[in-house]
């Protein structure tokens, strides 16, 4: 596949020890008064891939969810490719748009078709011509092999399809980072192999992604890095070899035995 | 050449007389069951008790082309102080001569909106011809240019009125009873206080008082010289008093919708509007369909109350035709024939809602062979 059409590695660094592309510096965070990120302190490269798991409630999802703003962090800092993510809205709107989110339940608009759903990015954020935006699309959905489903409204496809529907609509917009939030979670079993593919492929092309999940497999293929996190803190990171074969941490060991 | 895909007797077994045809549907629909059998009885015996008098009443006694007088000794049901009366109860007291002009102008309107009534056809060149025609009936109405004679609008009564009022009552009271929704949910807290007091205070008063109060107190309030026009304060009362409603409604809507619809629109960048414009108005206000055209034909209904401020509307043109001597004691036939207006007009609009229901419904289920 030709890389440079697909866009997906854009700014690839040509040195080694380029700038971070997210930092994250003792940032805290707080539901309330319930604290649910605890000192977190994270540094993503260009194209290093992070798989981030945890028990339920752990606050994995939460994490993500902090670099493109969809929740609001208390403190510390949030650098996201140079912006600093503050109360500013341009700020806000201008990391979105460099940062694309993959949900659980896929979200994708329902009153609007397929092709629709990945153009209205395009269109309205990047003021990219119809014509074009629709180019765009359907090489995507090329990429995320449906493209003949275009026409077809989301109700109408499988889980899975959903799934790939969303990562294309979100490559779209052409991201320097991606965010998946449990992409396979609500999907049935036969169906989390194709949505795996995708991203396996899409790590493969050199997007900076950070993936939330429980496919450890996934994690043990694709990670530079593995996060665990328990009760609101980076309990454990390390690369994947070693962070199954030989976890440090009691908790790590725990959650570890209880799902592989 | 038999079917082999065929058993043979596929279509030789057919479902018992009694489950289908007319048999089956009676036994299903009106005799399914005690209760039911109980009440299709009822019903019936009712029926043949009440629907002889009447068609003896309205059809075979009535009189329609009679004077008053004549009227009066007629046993049956009295047309005549319709189609006597047809032109006043119609047009009110815009001048004789003139009342082709509002004639032209209801059709005009009644034309644009059974046009308008397929979604494929909304675009740009409708709008266009939308504000082309509403500024030909506008004219129509008022005159003044090309050679009409101008008619002041407090001439303006009957049927024309009534749908003055409801058409600009429901066109402007629409956007901004959602700008209130939006307004109500935002997160300035100037804003939302706003649109709350502004929602609670017009749902506290009803809508005779504002009414009222547009037409008697707000003048008082301008300074000397000034005056604005009946009509249009009316008109602006009943627009400020549905929007509360809409925007209760319209909120339901914004409330209903998933919290990931908001975040998949914010994680592409989207900006506010736009996220709204493009992705949670058009699935919000397609779940309160039902109830916002419910709100929008009480509002049509309500327009009857600008009575109270001395417009003659079709139920007040009616009214005054029952107050002479000739026509007094004839109010169920005129009530009756006021009635159907009222009904015609809520009935298309139910059914125009419903329509537009399904055409946005089907996208969901029926596109597999496109």
């Amino acid at each position: 596949m030709n890389t440079e059409k697909a866009g997906l590695t854009p700014d690839s660094p040509d040195s080694p020890d380029a700038r971070p592309i997210i930092e994250i510096i003792g940032m805290h965070k707080w539901f309330d008064d319930f604290h649910v990120l605890k000192d977190i302190n994270l540094t993503v490269m260009p194209q290093e891939k992070i798989v981030v798991c945890g028990p339920s409630g752990s606050g994995k999802s939460t994490v993500i969810r902090c670099i493109n703003r969809l929740e609001e962090h208390q403190r510390g800092k949030i650098i996201v490719n140079g912006t600093e993510l503050t109360r500013d809205l341009k700020n806000i709107e201008r990391v979105r748009t460099e940062v694309g989110m993959v949900f659980q339940h896929f979200n994708l608009f329902p009153h609007l078709t397929i092709l629709d759903n990945l153009t209205v990015g395009p269109i309205w954020v990047r003021k990219m011509p119809k014509k074009e935006a629709e180019e765009l699309a359907m090489h995507y959905l090329e990429i995320v092999q449906i493209p003949e489903q275009a026409q077809k409204y989301p109700g109408q496809i499988s889980g899975g399809q959903q799934q790939r529907v969303a990562i294309a609509r979100s490559l779209c917009m052409k991201p320097k980072i991606m965010l998946f939030d449990e992409p396979t979670s609500a999907l049935d079993p036969e169906m989390i192999k194709e949505v795996l593919d995708v991203m396996v492929n899409l790590a493969q092309e050199g997007m900076t992604m950070i993936v939330v999940t429980h496919e450890m497999g996934f994690a043990k293929t694709v990670a530079d890095r593995v996060i665990f996190m328990d009760f609101g803190e980076i309990v454990e990171e390390n690369e994947p070899h070693t962070f199954f074969d030989n976890p440090q941490h009691e908790r790590t060991k725990l959650f570890l035995s209880q799902i592989l | 050449m038999n079917d082999l895909s065929k058993p043979a007797h596929a279509d030789e077994i057919k479902p018992p007389s009694t489950e289908v045809g007319v048999i089956g549907w009676v036994r299903h629909n009106l005799f399914n069951g005690v209760f039911s059998s109980i009440a299709t009885i009822v019903v019936l015996g009712g029926l043949i008790k009440v629907l002889p008098n009447f068609i003896q009443w309205a059809f075979i006694d009535a009189a329609w082309f009679t004077s008053g007088q004549q009227c009066k000794e007629v046993e049956g049901a009295c047309w005549s102080v319709i189609t006597q009366n047809i032109r006043f109860n119609i047009f009110g007291y815009y001048p004789y001569a003139e009342q082709w002009r509002p004639l032209l102008a209801m059709i005009i309107l009644i034309a644009m909106l059974i046009y308008s009534r397929d979604w494929n056809k909304w675009n740009k060149r409708l709008g266009y011809a939308w504000l082309f025609a509403l500024f030909v009936m506008g004219l129509l109405m008022k005159g003044g240019l090309f050679g009409l004679v101008p008619v002041e609008s407090t001439k303006w009564s009957g049927l024309p009125l009534t749908l003055l009022l409801s058409f600009f009552g429901i066109l402007a009271s629409y956007p901004l009873g959602v700008m209130l929704a939006l307004g109500r949910q935002s997160r300035m807290p100037i804003i939302k206080s706003l649109c709350v007091v502004y929602i609670e205070m017009i749902r506290g008063v009803p809508l005779i008082t504002m009414l009222f109060m547009s037409s008697v107190m707000f003048p008082l309030f301008l300074p000397e010289g000034v005056t604005i026009d009946k009509v249009l304060r009316a008109q602006a009362a009943i627009i400020l008093f549905t929007a509360a409603y809409i925007a209760e409604v319209v909120r339901g809507g914004l409330q209903a919708m998933d919290k990931g619809q908001y975040e998949a629109a914010e994680s592409l960048g989207l900006n506010y509007f736009q996220m709204m414009r493009m992705i949670i108005l058009p699935q919000a206000l397609k779940i309160v369909i039902p109830p916002t055209v419910g709100i929008l034909i009480s509002a049509f209904k309500d327009t009857s109350l600008v009575v109270i401020i001395a417009l003659y509307d079709i139920l007040n043109t009616t009214k005054s035709i029952l107050s002479e001597p000739e026509w007094t004691g004839f109010s169920t036939e005129a009530y009756i024939f006021i009635a159907m207006i009222y009904y015609i007009c809520c009935f298309s609009m139910s059914q125009y809602s419903r329509r537009i229901e399904k055409e946005l419904e089907y996208k969901h289920i029926d596109n597999d062979d496109r």
